[in-house]
């Protein structure tokens, strides 16, 4: 009885492992193939990867779209660290009734779908000079300030030793100095697990980018892709190349990282 | 001194402080957060409201005028509407559930101390976690194909003997939108209950043991009750995601056959930018959106909270 349950355990695992595996397997072998031997079902590594990607870079150019990914990934990632965690820290170094107030208000945010916001906002950047439709500015802004992220910095500025501060001032450093020099090199952790959420979510960011870009050589890796996997006649061997490279980044991050990867995900439900 | 440190937030020596300097680093703290305050208030509050006021209007693109509560009223005539809401709650009544009992039953399964390989299965089943909804609605998209490789594995095991339309029959393409989310998310919701399970008490299992309590009564009766917050604070999540499901309709289906699949935020995509424009009945059909979000989230806190 025990034994048959154990098999039953170790069964049921490994084929959850599998089925969760398998698309992985799948499109790394598919980005080795040609269109035609994906379609016949093949499950073998091929000789076809370089062509493919060639064919990625040079027919519908993927370079660019990774170019754009990266740009705007990186600036929203760091500007989302920057004003996420001086919120968070304002809110718990500074603490009044008044904040706490405004705290509960921002975190309202939190419940807003975005589907309610992106018509206004829409319209918003239509009327603006420099931030306006068809720009990478207008596709970071609105993601750059999010209530998740003060959430999360504030959690966990509860963590840092609040002496450090006022040591700080004694030593003559300004709030900005304190935050800057002190609060910073000692927060490196909660700063890569934030890292690593924030630039997920710009990474892969989808609905937004579909509204605001619209020319070609705007394009995002996810608007790329949604591209090719709606075309009639797909060239499987190429579109599998382009997810790769799409997943690549957090795949890497998640695999070097995995403490922090996972941190970042329930920083949420923290403290 | 407990009330001075709970306003200015400095420890020990704040009471000695003058006022002057309490006030100064009051009005700095206000600084630290004016760009999140303001941001939040331009690109979430402010946006809301405009919904509001845009949802009692109506007209092509620009030209548009107040229109009272008439957007309000087409909703309920309004068959592709009555369509996106009775698909956002089919999902949410099968997928949810079920993505919900499966990750806690892995966690189960995995929180086994005697286990062996446990990091493998754990990483394996986190693994969907990594790939972006677009990647993987595409990957779920020729999986499913008629000539993909969920048809031709079905064929070789005999359980079909022709190919199933997986993408183009109203039912098996809600089975396939919900079989993609559960992939992806399951091993999610699997890490909040695994680290939820490590703050259970083992000696209460010990001790249902010893009172001659079968797995299943140790789940329902220990695991199940143990874990409540986490599953409420799952399930809200969850619930959030899918009213908001976008990417996995738009790539796998594009909403097909029909309107099948055709999630709510879909619609208020198409109403806005691929039929002739109507932001006005878009902006009134988000703001349901809207209201789901909060009763929802409401009756889901109220579910959980009864017994207490």
């Amino acid at each position: 009885m025990r034994k048959a349950k154990r098999i039953a355990t170790y069964t049921f695992l490994s084929v959850a492992s599998i089925v969760s595996i398998f698309p992985f397997l799948w499109m790394l072998v598919s980005m080795t193939n040609k269109s035609v031997d994906v379609t016949k079902g093949r499950l073998l590594p091929g000789t076809h990867l370089l062509e493919n990607l060639k064919a990625l870079f040079d027919t519908v150019d993927m370079g660019t779209a990774l170019v754009n990914s990266t740009i705007i990934a990186v600036i929203t990632t760091f500007l989302t660290l920057l004003i996420g965690s001086l919120a968070g820290y304002g809110f718990e170094i500074y603490r009044t009734p008044g904040k706490d107030r405004v705290f509960n208000l921002l975190l309202l945010s939190m419940m807003i779908p975005f589907a309610a916001i992106m018509i206004p906002l829409y319209r918003l950047f239509g009327g603006l000079p420099f931030f306006g439709i068809d720009t990478l500015a207008a596709a970071i802004l609105p993601t750059i300030i999010t209530a998740f992220f003060i959430f999360f910095f504030r959690q966990n500025t509860k963590m840092f030793a609040k002496e450090l501060v006022e040591a700080g001032r004694i030593d003559g450093l300004s709030e900005l100095g304190i935050f800057f020099r002190i609060y910073l090199p000692t927060m490196k952790t909660s700063y890569a697990a934030a890292a690593i959420i924030a630039f997920m979510n710009s990474w892969n960011n989808y609905l937004w980018p579909l509204v605001i870009l619209q020319s070609p050589e705007k394009q995002t890796i996810p608007l790329l892709i949604s591209n090719l996997g709606a075309g009639y006649s797909p060239d499987y061997g190429l579109i599998m190349s382009a997810i790769v490279i799409a997943t690549l980044p957090t795949a890497i991050v998640f695999f070097v990282m995995q403490k922090h990867f996972v941190a970042g995900m329930m920083g949420s439900v923290k403290g | 001194m407990s009330k001075v440190m709970k306003r200015t937030g400095l420890p020990y020596t704040a009471s000695k402080k003058s006022l002057g300097r309490r006030l100064k680093n009051n009005y700095i703290g206000w600084l630290f957060i004016l760009i999140a305050a303001a941001g939040i208030s331009l690109f979430y509050f402010y946006p809301m409201i405009r919904a509001l006021l845009l949802s009692f209007q109506s007209g092509m693109g620009a030209n548009l005028e107040y229109v009272g509560l008439e957007n309000y009223i087409r909703l309920f005539s309004d068959p592709t509407f009555i369509a996106a809401l009775t698909n956002t709650f089919i999902y949410l009544l099968v997928q949810v559930p079920i993505m919900i009992v499966l990750a806690l039953f892995f966690s189960v399964l995995l929180n086994d101390a005697t286990l062996k390989f446990k990091g493998f299965f754990r990483t394996a089943i986190f693994l969907p976690c990594v790939t972006s909804l677009v990647a993987y609605a595409v990957i779920f998209k020729y999986l499913f194909g008629v000539d993909g490789l969920i048809n031709k594995f079905l064929m070789d095991l005999s359980i079909i003997s022709e190919p199933l339309n997986w993408l183009s029959d109203p039912f098996l393409a809600k089975i396939t939108i919900i079989a993609a989310i559960t992939w992806r998310w399951t091993g999610y919701n699997m890490i909040f209950y695994l680290s939820a399970l490590q703050n259970v008490d083992r000696s209460m299992y010990e001790a249902a043991k010893i009172d001659g309590a079968s797995s299943f009564q140790q789940f329902f009766y220990i695991t199940v009750p143990m874990l409540k917050p986490i599953i409420l604070f799952t399930s809200i999540i969850s619930t959030i995601g899918t009213l908001q499901l976008f990417d996995e309709v738009m790539n796998i289906t594009n909403g097909g056959p029909g309107n099948a699949t055709l999630s709510i935020s879909m619609y208020i995509y198409n109403l806005s930018f691929e039929y002739s424009p109507d932001f006005g009945y878009a902006a009134t059909v988000s703001y349901v959106i809207v209201i789901l979000v909060v009763l929802l989230s409401l009756l889901q806190f109220k579910v959980a909270g009864d017994d207490k």
